[in-house]
């Protein structure tokens, strides 16, 4: 073991030199001309695009505000449609307040738990497959298109239409939606309840959770990112990563199997 | 008759011209240098960049964009100011005067509200970009959250502004916003935990947000102070902050 440390720290030791080959100072260029000139081109460019599109593109301005006509559907400005959207998979105090919260944090946090050092400064894919990935995931997959959703395919009552259809006001849809105690696979168990509180849901959701330390103890040994991470940070990014992941998880239940609660408790329902 | 060329030499080594510019154009480097370190504009930037970084496909000129686009809606903000009244009564009237009547009022207008949306995309892009190139990373971790808390007030900025016209489309996509912060827990009326705090529809979240228990009066008001004053101030501190750290945390980023 003490062997094994030493030659590793031998062969640090000994790619130092090869690294300080390469030129003390980086390859350089003036920023006057080079990166001004870029700067006022793009000035210029964007400058005469927002004028051409302001001349030509009015600000829309609808009624005046009337408090006592409310149109259907309301939607919120386009970039929180991402929100609004999932309103329709869980309850305002999650979709509304702590996943918007969670969304912050957990971009804020980003720097401190992706202790990869790779990737720093330049594109790559192959050096940092997690990170990126799940980012796409979290800003293509979810943020993006359910925005897309909100603003083209919401109409009425928040009914699903396509952009071409016309919008039906007295449309209405069954709702058929039941919580998981509820639906085929559980309705035998007859829904338990201790001070209230669903058992069925209580369990699944403490899996759900669980797999995150399942995979801690199961890994920690073998994996080396693991270990680095240490299980403050590993903690946070699998509590991040779940609930991220909860939500194409409920859209699922929600669109697959009209699943309304997976849990419901006498103070909140998820 | 004096020749051109004298007169330009009498007018560049007079004691006025010498005061206001340090150096000559020639194209040298020291001139290059003194170009940027002599500018109070331009001196936020180092007098020398690394080659890759001035590529447009590796910053994508996003971060720029984003400030042009702020100091867009700044501009046509303030002139925007001049015609409109944050008062219910008024509001909308304004902005059919704007619209009718103050010469270029409309254009100046969409220019606001297309630089503001321009704005939410270009500053989601940049972030996007930061991300993908790994920019986050040490030394780099606080300017990664700076730029969250700037792209939060953006958002914000954004949907304060979009109350001011005082239509049908703002008051109820304030709303639709402002409805979830009756949720939150603990401070929400209707959040869980609500009872262990005691919260009324009169006092909670959304009623200090909103100056009562609707989009209201006060609540116009409230996003007009919000948007214009305190909002613009925090954003433009945080933005130094971003742009100084940038230099501090060793330029932009790029491979080691």
């Amino acid at each position: 073991m003490a062997d094994a440390t030493e030659g590793g720290a031998t062969t640090k030791r000994m790619a130092q030199p090869a690294a300080a080959t390469k030129p003390a100072v980086a390859d350089r260029v003036h920023v006057w001309p080079y990166l001004v000139r870029n700067e006022f081109i793009c000035t210029i460019i964007v400058g005469v695009i927002l004028t051409v599109w302001s001349i030509t593109i009015d600000a829309p301005l609808e009624e005046p505000a009337n408090p006592t006509q409310t149109p259907n559907p309301s939607k919120a400005p386009w970039y929180f449609l991402g929100l609004q959207e999932m309103l329709v998979y869980f309850d305002p105090w999650f979709a509304g307040v702590v996943l918007p919260s969670l969304i912050i944090v957990g971009l804020m946090v980003i720097p401190y738990i992706d202790i990869n050092p790779k990737g720093n400064g330049y594109y790559t894919f192959k050096e940092r497959p997690f990170a990126i990935s799940t980012f796409l995931f979290g800003f293509i997959f979810l943020w993006v298109s359910l925005i897309i959703t909100g603003v083209f395919f919401r109409g009425p009552g928040w009914n699903l239409f396509w952009p071409w259809e016309t919008w039906d006001p007295h449309m209405v849809i069954a709702l058929t939606n039941v919580d998981l105690p509820a639906w085929g696979p559980f309705k035998w168990l007859g829904n338990p309840t201790i001070f209230g509180v669903e058992v069925i849901g209580l369990v699944l959701t403490v899996l759900y959770l669980s797999t995150a330390v399942i995979f801690y103890y199961w890994k920690r040994d073998t994996n080396e990112t693991i270990r680095q991470l240490g299980p403050v940070r590993y903690g946070i990014v699998a509590v991040l990563f779940l609930t991220m992941m909860g939500l194409p998880l409920k859209i699922f239940l929600r669109l697959a199997f009209n699943i309304k609660y997976v849990w419901v408790t006498p103070w909140f329902n998820i | 008759m004096i020749s051109l060329k004298a007169l330009k030499q009498k007018v560049v080594e007079s004691q006025l011209w010498r005061s206001m510019f340090r150096h000559d154009y020639l194209d040298t480097p020291r001139n290059r240098v003194l170009q940027i370190m002599a500018n109070v504009w331009l001196h936020l930037h180092p007098p020398k960049i690394r080659r890759h970084a001035i590529k447009i496909r590796f910053t994508w000129c996003m971060g720029g964009v984003t400030f042009l686009m702020f100091l867009s809606t700044v501009v046509t903000g303030v002139i925007l100011m001049f015609y409109y009244r944050p008062v219910a009564e008024y509001a909308f009237a304004d902005m059919k005067y704007l619209k009718f009547d103050v010469p270029f009022g409309m254009i100046v207008r969409n220019m606001h509200r297309w630089a503001a949306h321009g704005m939410v995309i270009t500053v989601w892009l940049h972030m996007f970009r930061v991300f993908m190139t790994g920019s986050y990373k040490p030394p780099r971790e606080f300017n990664w959250v700076v730029g969250v808390v700037l792209l939060t007030i953006t958002l914000l900025l954004s949907f304060t502004g979009y109350l001011l016209p005082w239509d049908q489309l703002s008051i109820w996509a304030v709303t639709v916003g402002t409805n979830m912060a009756r949720a939150t827990p603990l401070l929400g009326t209707e959040g869980p935990f609500a009872q262990v705090v005691g919260v009324t529809p009169r006092y909670d979240a959304r009623a200090f947000l909103l100056g009562g228990t609707l989009v209201g009066p006060p609540t116009l008001l409230r996003f007009y102070v919000l948007h214009c004053i305190f909002l613009p101030i925090l954003a433009s501190l945080l933005m130094i902050v971003h742009f100084w750290r940038i230099r501090k945390d060793g330029g932009i980023s790029g491979p080691m």
